[in-house]
């Protein structure tokens, strides 16, 4: 089972060290230093883009410039210097998405380091192992699918891979890039319409710079046929990953996505600001899953990377569905709100969220589930773990709109603390404007008791697995909504992100 | 197998002594009852030899086959053949009774350098057990104590106890909360741990449940000392007197 492996690993691992931390040595090639419009035309340039998106990235500037960085988040930080940043850093070989065999050694060695195989996936891919099949509870090992990966390295999208397989099912899954050139009207009806390039500062800011990202485009009535997932990685020093990420679920289309993120140990901070948009029509559902683990700095927060991220999906017509997941365990500072703009009658939003902070590490996150229809639902499950002298907030928006009758919701807020020095916080805020709505939230903050760590200990398992063991049952109900292939790797997670919380 | 010498125990908060020169020595193969009156010390004990936090030990030794016990961390007294079977046992939300029971048999394996069972050995294991003991699958699937009844709390004790095969056990008040046909169930599985290389320590208020799980040897606890020793005989004339004269002489 799982949790061996996480107390096996939590085991094998010096304190202090994080194992995404390496740097990979390729040439790269980089936009001038700073942000100013030359900038912005050289990253369009680079991309072949159509007029209409560079007007439409230069209009984000604009709006940017009038901008000031929001503050209401429970995170301080040094003043960000945006001029002294690279906005774009691409490894030089890469003029775009290839196939397998053209990708550059050296990459396909770093996903492998990170347990990315992408060449070995495609491989196995159709043998189709069978786990070992566990009896002991639906979390047991089940079978290995495969899992279509579309690879992002600092700006560019190096490799997606299934790209045939999807294709034959009428699923479009590429990079950005790659979609602006072969299905523009996609891009351009859609681009936008979720996450406006002036809707804050930073999703201003990625509008007008961003690089790379994935876009997925699922046809009417159909069910995805396999997993989906980005994996970002941050590679290239002082520069900044803006990624957009574009997923449509056409009407009674189906898609499960999976994104993961890692970055090397550095001195400096590393920015991301990413945009994630997505967009179900009637009757779609959209399952959005992230495990980030973003390089989270030294044991005082240092060289962390500031997450600083914009993600809504909106259930625009009836009966939609659109579901986050979020584990989130990296980043020295997390600013995170994945939310639904559930439009469509009877359409429903979930938010699951697992965020563990250790160290330094400062969390704001949560959602925002914004009802305008009728008989619009949602669930909110949030459980906050804070160990260290980390600072974890839960900060969540449930709102009804006048018209949004027999609107509901359910929100439960749970917050775990670890050692007396790290603080836990939930924020809820609750706008109903038809008093048909009915809104829910329970909130509880625990310890881990003293019984609790005897008890366990006392059983055999040292601290450390202990408080791994007892914090994969605090998150068990969010844990379940991940996909299976990534649950034990959570599992595993969430005990390395603990390590050195205690003694 | 567990020999206890003199051993002084104070409260760290309160600096108040609880056990005061305790003396105590258990062969392999013996079963000893433990008996005393409420505030003895008798829970205390069983925390000190699991290595619980919050005592002081300012005297006198407690060794493990030969090995100190006071110095080793509470898992590792766990992997040399310590097992505790709690009077409150706790809850851990989340985690399956199943899950816990593996992940504590694999911990103890590897520590003593053992294979981990794979998950058909392991059920293969727990399987008999769980039968013997009333315990349902069902029940091995909800969250460790979680909403157990005091029955259900005693008997997944046990199985805990069944499925590590410890060196010593120690029960504390593994009676308290049952009626009649679950004390006998209890019993019926402690029973079947008896073994000549295995020792245990029964910790009980009355006498009922020695009527089922015998012992060879019966201590009176009294102020943090063990005032008197005698056979399986001595249990009944507790019965009959109750703890008064003991609780005066020794105070
Ligand atoms: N952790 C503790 N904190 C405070 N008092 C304790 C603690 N453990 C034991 N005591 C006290 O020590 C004495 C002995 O208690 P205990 O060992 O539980 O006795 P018994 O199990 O024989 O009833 C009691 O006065 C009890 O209140
Ligand atoms: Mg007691």
């Amino acid at each position: 089972m799982a949790d061996q492996d996480t107390i096996d690993l939590v085991k094998d691992i010096d304190v202090d060290k994080y194992k995404y931390g390496f740097t990979t040595d390729i040439e790269q090639e980089f936009a001038p230093r700073g942000l100013s419009e030359e900038v912005i035309r050289f990253i369009s340039a680079k991309k072949n883009e159509p007029q209409w998106m560079l007007d439409w990235r230069l209009e984000a500037y604009r709006v940017w410039q009038t901008m000031v960085e929001p503050t209401w988040a429970k995170v301080s930080y040094p003043k960000i210097d945006f001029q002294s940043l690279y906005y774009y850093a691409a490894p030089k070989a890469v003029t775009g998405p290839k196939s397998l065999d053209e990708v550059d050694p050296k990459l396909l060695e770093t996903y492998a380091k990170l347990g990315i195989p992408l060449k070995e996936q495609e491989i196995l891919a159709g043998v189709r192992q069978q786990g070992e099949k566990s009896t002991l509870d639906e979390e047991g090992a089940g079978a290995t699918t495969p899992v279509a990966v579309d690879a992002v390295f600092d700006s560019v999208s190096v490799v997606t891979t299934f790209k045939a397989e999807l294709a034959k099912a009428g699923v479009i899954f590429c990079s950005i890039s790659e979609a602006l050139r072969d299905h523009p009207e996609l891009v351009k009806k859609y681009l936008g319409s979720v996450v406006p390039q002036g809707d804050n500062f930073y999703a201003a800011l990625n509008a007008a710079v961003f690089s790379d990202g994935s876009f997925v485009y699922v046809p009417p009535g159909t069910r995805c046929p396999m997993e989906l997932s980005t994996y970002f990685r941050i590679n290239a020093k002082n520069t900044g990953q803006f990624e957009r990420t574009l997923i449509i679920a056409d009407k009674g289309a189906y898609v499960s996505y999976l994104e993961g993120c890692t970055a090397p140990t550095r001195e400096e901070t590393q920015l991301h600001a990413a945009v994630v948009e997505l967009i179900a029509l009637e009757g779609a559902e959209i399952k959005y899953s992230t495990v980030q683990n973003w390089y989270p700095g030294d044991k005082d927060g240092k060289g962390g990377v500031y997450n600083f991220v914009t993600k809504r999906g909106d259930c625009r017509e009836a009966h939609a569905k659109i579901s986050w997941t979020q584990v989130e365990t990296g980043s020295a500072i997390t600013w995170k709100y994945p939310s639904c703009i559930l439009r469509g009658d009877h359409s429903r939003g979930e938010f699951y969220s697992i965020a563990i902070s250790n160290g330094r590490q400062q969390v704001d996150s949560g959602t925002k589930m914004i009802h305008l229809g009728k008989h619009t639902s949602s669930r909110i499950i949030s459980k906050g773990i804070a160990a260290g002298r980390s600072d974890n907030t839960y900060r969540g928006l449930v709102s009804a709109h006048r018209k949004a009758l027999h609107a509901r919701n359910f929100t439960q807020c749970d917050s775990l603390l670890i050692g007396d020095k790290c603080g836990a916080h939930t924020v809820p805020y609750l706008e109903a404007k038809t008093s048909t709505a009915q809104f829910e939230h329970e909130a509880t903050t625990s310890k881990i008791s003293d019984d609790q760590m005897f008890y366990v200990m006392s059983r055999g398992l040292s601290e450390e697995e202990a408080v791994a063991l007892i914090v994969n049952g605090f998150v068990r109900d969010v844990l379940q909504q991940l996909p299976m292939e990534f649950m034990a790797e959570t599992q595993k997670l969430i005990g390395i992100s603990l390590e050195g919380s205690v003694g | 197998m567990l020999d206890i010498k003199n051993l002084h125990v104070k409260l760290e908060d309160e600096g108040r002594e609880i056990l005061k020169g305790l003396t105590l020595s258990v062969k392999p193969g013996e079963v000893h009852a433990i008996m005393g009156p409420n505030g003895s010390g008798k829970s205390t004990l069983s925390y000190v030899l699991a290595g619980r936090e919050g005592y002081e030990v300012t005297d006198g030794t407690a060794t493990l086959k030969g090995e100190d016990l006071l110095a080793l961390e509470p898992n590792e007294r766990a992997a040399k053949g310590l097992f505790l079977a709690f009077q409150y046992p706790i809850e851990i939300p989340g985690v399956a009774t199943m899950q816990f029971l593996k992940v504590a048999l694999n911990a103890q394996r590897k520590a003593r350098g053992e294979k981990e069972l794979s998950v058909p050995e392991f059920m293969r294991l727990v399987k008999d057990k769980a039968q013997q003991l009333n315990v349902t699958q069902e029940m091995l699937k909800r969250p460790v104590n979680v909403g157990f009844s005091g029955g259900e709390k005693k008997r997944a004790e046990i199985l805990q106890m069944a499925v590590l095969e410890p060196k010593l056990c120690i029960l504390d008040e593994t009676d308290s909360g049952l009626d009649i046909d679950a004390l006998r169930v209890v019993a019926e599985g402690v029973n079947a741990l008896r073994a000549p290389d295995r020792a245990m320590v029964v910790i009980t208020h009355y006498q009922r449940l020695l009527d089922y799980i015998v012992p060879d040897v019966v201590h009176v606890m009294a102020n943090g000392r063990i005032v008197r020793t005698g056979g399986k005989e001595l249990a009944r004339e507790l019965e009959a007197k109750g703890y008064a004269e003991y609780v005066e002489a020794a105070e």
